[in-house]
């Protein structure tokens, strides 16, 4: 009934014919799971992102850095279909063509996001917040008549754990501190099941306990799912970071590890003016 | 029982007694009692009530689309008159042969147009069961692609209000049209029978008032119990945050059409009630005018609770029949004044005002 499917299963022929794909997964047999070729994006002329290329592995966990203004929220933009690049293509490992479809097929695909700005629910409860995050079937009937068996509770509930929140899943969102307000959107995030997940500055208004504990967490889920991480905190990068891309006005500056990235002579230029 | 059960909130409750109150014991006083008794209520009092109770319906139905989902739907009214109209239909085929020219199948005024037949879009007004029918498919449809459009191409706030309001003045104009087969100017009145029955019967205008009283309360249970669903709480998340909800992977404009689409509904079955009640229908129904008053009612009753859109409907209109009774001209004034005052001092009705209230006495 809503007209649009995501097409998950090859049955396009423009996904290539004859090509191999596990039912309901996205191929990523080649390695990345996002792959984003010569993209760029202008805003009244100004150069957003200029003949960016970006590749995640299936498992990694990327640390984006670079400037305010590299491109990096705009970048997390294109991928999630809020954002439509003037040139250039976005896709979802092989075979699905992230261009052709919008934000919510985007999400149901498994590319889910956290906002720089904690965005969460403020009038719903903790529980109600992770429950609308749940991944199931989100048209408008089978919402309508849903209620959560007793695996989704537990999932839910598993989650409300992982995140810290046990002692106020009845609080409204809306009177949670910031910090716990960034864990419920981590949580909503991972009650999604993605495959990749955008983090755009995770520990601001965080404690350093929190900033701890968000480090395991992020750490703790690689290797099962993508996980890119937008972060100005330049400890909390070290302490999380296998690869780390920078980015500087709309492209990839350099790409590495941590200190690789930090001894890299155009980096500190960038960073520090010169 | 569960569906009843489900609201712990008191003054949801009051309001729902009072409902079943004004619902059975006023038909009760009147169909039972004699008409001497001194509890017997007189047909202006019925007539008035039931009126009030239809108007209740049709705020609470933009309670859904304003309070919960977020849309400041400004032409609300429309659907209410596409409804009545339905209802219209009906009761002026009703009218057959006993019509000032007679003619057994033209209502008066095509007649007096000088039309030989009847148009298509007449045809099946002479069933009972496909006036009510229309009185949801219309609103229903008109809902349907008007949201589809709107909400498919992400117009939102203020430039939605301002369509709306522009949908219900275009529908204004062309029902004035005598070519549109709608009676034009004058509408469509003079309503002899419903289901057979004298309209004008004191038993029947009872029984439109217990009719109007049981759908209200229906309408209420259903909407509180759609608000407390999942889609309910989907409904709430995209009033507050849109863009958010699109990225959980919803399809907002499907959530906004779902509600839009059954808001109209029961504002068509507002304006189905209203009409064999009242003894017309005319375009002024769809002016501009009216449906900015539906959003006074909500607004002064308190958004997003629907018993507070129920209060709001009533007392307004109760003021409306006092005020236009002793002082014609100042009403509109006085509208606007409720208005203003709401809106600075009451942001949350008269409902946010009783809780307050409430709140503060128990601390």
């Amino acid at each position: 009934m809503n007209g649009y499917t995501v097409n998950l299963f090859g049955e396009d022929a423009k996904a290539g014919a004859g090509s191999l794909l596990i039912k309901g997964g996205v191929d990523t047999r080649h390695g990345p799971i996002l792959y984003l070729e010569d993209v760029s994006v202008s805003f009244d002329g100004f150069k957003a992102l200029n003949n960016l290329s970006l590749y995640i592995d299936a498992g990694e966990l990327r640390c984006l850095i670079g400037p305010n203004g590299a491109g990096k929220t705009t970048l997390m933009d294109v991928i999630t279909g809020k954002t439509r690049p003037d040139t250039g293509s976005v896709f979802f490992g092989q075979t699905i063509d992230l261009l052709q479809m919008d934000e919510p097929a985007i999400a149901q695909a498994g590319i889910c996001r956290k906002f720089q700005k904690p965005s969460v629910f403020d009038a719903l409860t903790v529980f109600k917040n992770l429950e609308l995050a749940l991944k199931t079937d989100k048209r408008t009937w089978p919402t309508l008549f849903n209620h959560l068996n007793g695996e989704q509770r537990d999932r839910i509930n598993e989650i409300i754990e992982t995140i810290g929140l046990s002692t106020s899943h009845r609080l409204r969102a809306g009177i949670l501190s910031h910090g716990q307000k960034q864990w419920l959107e981590i949580g909503m995030l991972l009650m999604q099941e993605p495959k990749v997940m955008l983090v755009d500055e995770p520990i601001a208004g965080m404690t350093h306990q929190e900033v701890e504990r968000t480090a395991e967490l992020l750490v703790s889920l690689q290797g099962q799912r993508s996980i890119v991480v937008v972060e100005h905190d330049m400890e909390f990068v070290r302490s999380i970071a296998r690869k780390v891309t920078v980015l500087h006005e709309g492209s990839v500056l350099t790409e590495g590890t941590m200190d690789e990235v930090q001894n890299d002579p155009r980096v500190i230029q960038v960073y520090l003016g010169g | 029982m569960k569906f009843i059960a489900l609201g712990q909130d008191k003054t949801s409750t009051s309001v729902l007694i009072v409902l079943a109150a004004v619902t059975f014991i006023i038909p009760f006083c009147n169909l039972v009692l004699p008409a001497d008794s001194p509890l017997h209520f007189s047909a202006y009092t019925v007539s008035v009530l039931g009126k009030y109770l239809t108007f209740a319906l049709l705020a609470m139905s933009l309670d859904l689309v304003w309070g919960y989902c977020g849309i400041l739907a400004l032409g609300h009214g429309a659907f209410f008159a596409l409804g009545g109209y339905a209802m219209g239909m009906y009761l002026m085929r009703q009218i057959g042969a006993r019509g000032v020219y007679g003619d057994p199948l033209l209502p008066d005024f095509m007649v007096f147009l000088n039309w030989k037949e009847l148009p298509w879009y007449w045809l099946g007004f002479d069933q009972f069961w496909f006036a009510l029918l229309m009185v949801l498919l219309a609103p229903g449809a008109l809902a349907f692609v008007f949201g589809w459009l709107a909400f498919r191409s992400r117009v939102t706030g203020v430039y939605l209000s301002i369509i709306t309001q522009a949908l219900t003045y275009a529908l204004l104009l062309a029902f004035f049209r005598n070519e549109m087969g709608f009676g034009g100017n004058n509408g469509l009145t003079d309503f002899k029978e419903i289901l057979g029955f004298n309209i004008q019967s004191e038993a029947v205008r009872t029984l439109l008032l217990m009719m109007s009283g049981i759908t209200l309360i229906g309408a209420f249970l259903l909407c509180r119990w759609l608000v407390n669903t999942k889609l309910g709480r989907v409904v709430t998340a995209i009033r507050d945050q849109e863009s958010r909800v699109r990225f959980l992977g919803y399809r907002v404009e499907m959530f906004k059409l779902w509600i839009f689409v059954f808001a109209a509904m029961l504002a068509g079955i507002a304006g189905g009630l209203y009409v064999p009640q009242v003894g017309i229908i005319n375009p002024s129904e769809f002016s501009p005018l009216n449906s900015l008053e539906i959003v006074i009612w909500v607004a002064m009753g308190g958004r997003g609770t629907l018993y507070g859109a129920i209060i709001g409907g009533v007392l307004v209109n109760y003021g409306k029949t006092v005020l236009t009774g002793l002082m014609p001209e100042i009403w509109l004034f006085t509208l606007g004044a409720v208005f203003i005052v709401v809106t600075l001092l009451l942001p949350d009705g008269i409902v946010g005002l009783l809780k307050r209230r409430s709140q503060e006495q128990s601390a």
